[in-house]
């Protein structure tokens, strides 16, 4: 039962990444080129709502969450090294199949055969890196 | 909200960590998947909420309208060879069933997997929680992100079409 609104809220953000089509290759490629400004739009507001959302938790009185603990934003831990070449690595992928791990995730509920292609891959690629860990530069 | 609910910071691609976790056989057990995937079940509910929130906008509330993607997009589209630029949410040429195809995307899943967990989280973890919570390590995650993104679409995209 506490998972319900965990289960809600991924519903909800399911539906809107169809629905923005930010789950779309197109948009993807779209958003590469500059040519619209429909994924900077989505990626903007979301970023500002985000702000705003966590700027008023911070001056609310009480900062508990709904299940009574108190709300903590985590910090990253520091580095570059990891972040940009992570994310080199993770944007080739991205450019490639235009699809981010949440979009994977909505387009394989539609029935996608690939979408469920790449999340095998995604799975194999995590895996990956658990193993090469040590190895890396951090 | 994922923080209001539960003090949950919100991320998608930890889940891939937490599956590999859950299926990880006892006589590999790389240290990374070595831990309490029970405690981000919340996670994964919330991921197999985003699955059916995907049925639900394109299978029982589907838009048959195509992608309203930009002229200049469909131009380009037109010319690396697709023939209906927009007409679903992916291109068929690309995700249609053939070993050809899966190939692709494996592999390019294999990155989406890798990149992530390299950078410690993707376009949910950094782009939006990160960035809104004014972290640096973000800000170097996103660019990398970006420029990663932009070599494959300008340059890896068009070589693999042509």
């Amino acid at each position: 039962m506490r998972y319900i609104p965990y289960l809600l809220v991924g519903v909800l953000f399911g539906f809107v990444l169809i629905k923005s089509e930010a789950a779309s290759w197109y948009r993807i490629q779209e958003m590469f080129h500059f040519q619209s400004f429909h994924m900077f739009g989505i990626m903007f507001s979301a970023i500002v709502t985000a702000f705003v959302t966590t700027q008023i938790i911070k001056r609310l009185n009480s900062q508990k969450a709904l299940d009574g603990q108190v709300i903590e934003i985590p910090e990253k831990p520091a580095g570059r090294t990891s972040y940009i070449a992570g994310g080199l690595v993770f944007g080739i992928g991205w450019g490639l199949i235009g699809l981010c791990p949440g979009p994977v995730f909505a387009l394989a509920g539609t029935g996608s055969i690939g979408a469920i292609v790449v999340l095998a891959g995604a799975l194999h690629g995590t895996w990956l890196y658990g193993a090469l860990k040590q190895y890396l530069p951090h | 909200m994922m923080l209001f609910i539960g003090n949950r910071s919100f991320g998608i691609s930890n889940n891939l960590r937490h599956l590999c976790a859950i299926t990880q056989p006892p006589n590999v057990d790389v240290d990374f998947f070595r831990y309490n995937w029970k405690e981000h079940i919340w996670s994964l509910v919330f991921v197999i909420g985003t699955a059916l929130g995907g049925y639900l906008a394109g299978v029982v509330f589907a838009n048959p309208e195509p992608v309203a993607i930009s002229q200049a997009t469909q131009d380009m589209l037109l010319a690396w060879g697709f023939t209906q630029p927009g007409a679903f949410l992916v291109p068929d040429e690309l995700f249609h069933t053939s070993v050809r195809n899966f190939t692709f995307l494996f592999a390019a899943g294999v990155l989406v997997g890798f990149g992530t967990r390299y950078a410690g989280g993707c376009t949910s973890g950094h782009a939006i929680t990160g960035l809104s919570t004014l972290q640096l390590p973000s800000l170097f995650a996103v660019l990398g992100i970006f420029a990663g993104g932009m070599f494959s679409s300008w340059f890896l995209v068009p070589w693999m079409l042509n």
